[in-house]
């Protein structure tokens, strides 16, 4: 697979190979980075940073993979401060900016903006969110963190937790994991549970699903606990969103169990799923899970530059 | 009853096995209803010994590819087309539900940019019995009753 001027838009569009490279190319940067502390591999590149809605912490991480690979940034941070505000096309922008950048990160709140902006660009285009769809980047870094912590993938039985009905995040992952020999177990209230033809996706590629919604019974046995959020719109009443949040919230009591190598996972931002005591542990991941972030992005951003 | 007459062509293509009332959307879908193109006939709620009741399309002077007729599957997936040429039928082939379907399905997801920002719509056939497609752009599958709903 030709890696220069590879769009990086949907986790559909990876095969295990290309997975398995990008982590560990992600592996190389990071082992280079903490030797030099810094690299020149896309010294004099561009990087356009296009988040027509915000997500701070994403675009922050694309613009520090950026210059800890010696390349620069521009872009905005919001569509109110761009044209798009008085009715431009998102191909308009698309090929305006590509004039002046080598690669595009782009966020966007209708699903499929990022296919479409990679469609209209002759420059590598990288999703960092596409509506409800697709965070390709996101799916990868946590990949990269689990490898990292437990040195493999296969062989891990992992346990997803929250809102496994509509969490982008939660389906990506699950997809991608199914590339691995992993049991899974999927862990909700009856009323969040991962759409059926996922489940059946997974089956089909020999993944072992279990589902339930007990917590504190499944956690014994997991090596990794993937919490997300659950938001309190999806619940029709007050009284059973709270009852639910109750139940799901990850503290020191509920990990009392726990393998002692149990790691805790988060896409952060948390509200209260995770309890800040929990963070002093050694179950927490979910810093560390921030920082795969930048030598995952690196590796994207110097592959499809064609600079490593 | 008397069997419905509809004057022979001479050469042209033939499309037989319409679900009834599908045959106007057939037309639109092919284009067939250009003002400088050949004579056109369209034949509703003909009698079917298959279907009950069909729809029968006869243009005068065009020949349609498969490829060009696959584009109906969607709607009329009983369709069979008969191209005619000096009076007989010279080739008869089945529609088949291609693997991609390229500007005439609009997605059915409110938010997905093809609804919003110029694009020619594009789908991946998923699964052909069920039909299921899943759109290029927002990747959500759609079902028989929902792309019906957006042809
Ligand atoms: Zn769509």
């Amino acid at each position: 697979m030709e890696w220069k001027g590879r769009d990086v838009i949907s986790i559909r569009d990876f095969s295990k190979e290309d997975i398995e490279f990008v982590l560990n190319v992600a592996e190389r940067l990071e082992a280079e980075l903490n030797e030099k502390g810094s690299l020149d591999y896309a010294k004099g590149k561009i990087l356009a940073t296009l988040f027509f809605e915000p997500s701070t912490r994403t675009r922050l991480s694309f613009e520090s993979a950026m210059h800890r690979l010696g390349g620069s940034v521009i872009g905005f941070s919001s569509a109110s401060s761009t044209s798009v505000k008085k009715g431009e096309s998102l191909a308009d922008t698309i090929k305006t900016v590509e004039q002046y950048s080598d690669v595009i990160v782009i966020r966007h709140s209708m699903e499929g903006a990022a296919r479409l902006a990679a469609e209209v660009a002759e420059i590598p285009v990288i999703n960092a969110g596409d509506g409800s769809n697709q965070h390709p980047t996101q799916t990868l870094l946590d990949l990269y963190t689990i490898k990292r912590a437990f040195g493999k993938i296969d062989g891990l039985t992992i346990g997803l937790l929250g809102d496994l009905k509509y969490g982008r995040t939660v389906h990506s992952l699950a997809e991608a994991l199914a590339f691995y020999n992993v049991e899974l177990y999927l862990i909700s209230p009856e009323l969040l549970r991962m759409p059926k033809h996922i489940i059946e996706e997974l089956q089909e590629k020999g993944v072992k699903v279990h589902e339930t919604s007990d917590l504190e019974g499944t956690i014994p046995g997991l090596d990794v606990l993937y919490v997300t959020r659950i938001q309190r719109e999806r619940f029709p009443d007050e009284q059973e969103y709270l009852k639910v949040k109750g139940s799901y919230q990850v503290n020191c009591e509920v990990l009392k169990n726990a393998k002692e190598t149990l790691k805790v996972m988060h896409p952060l931002p948390r509200v209260d799923e995770i309890h800040p005591e929990v963070d002093k542990s050694k179950h927490a991941l979910y810093f560390r899970q921030v920082f795969s972030g930048v030598p995952v992005r690196m590796a994207l951003l110097g592959l499809t530059l064609g600079v490593l | 009853m008397a069997e419905l007459k509809v004057t022979a062509i001479k050469e042209g293509t033939v499309i037989d096995h319409i679900p009834a009332g599908k045959g106007l959307k057939v037309i639109e879908i092919l284009h067939l209803n250009r003002p400088n193109g050949g004579a056109l006939l369209l034949a509703s709620n003909v009698h079917s010994k298959k279907l009950g009741k069909k729809d029968i399309v006869k243009v005068e002077g065009r020949f349609l590819s498969e490829e060009e007729v696959n584009k109906i599957a969607l709607i009329a997936p009983t369709a069979t087309v008969n191209i005619v040429r000096d009076y007989k039928v010279s080739e008869k082939f089945k529609v088949e539900v291609p693997d991609e379907i390229t500007g005439i399905l609009r997605c059915a997801n409110p938010n997905c940019v093809s609804n919003h920002e110029y694009t020619v719509s594009k789908f991946y056939v998923v699964s052909r019995e069920p039909l299921k497609v899943r759109c290029h752009y927002c990747e959500r599958t759609m079902e028989e009753d929902e792309i019906l709903r957006n042809l």
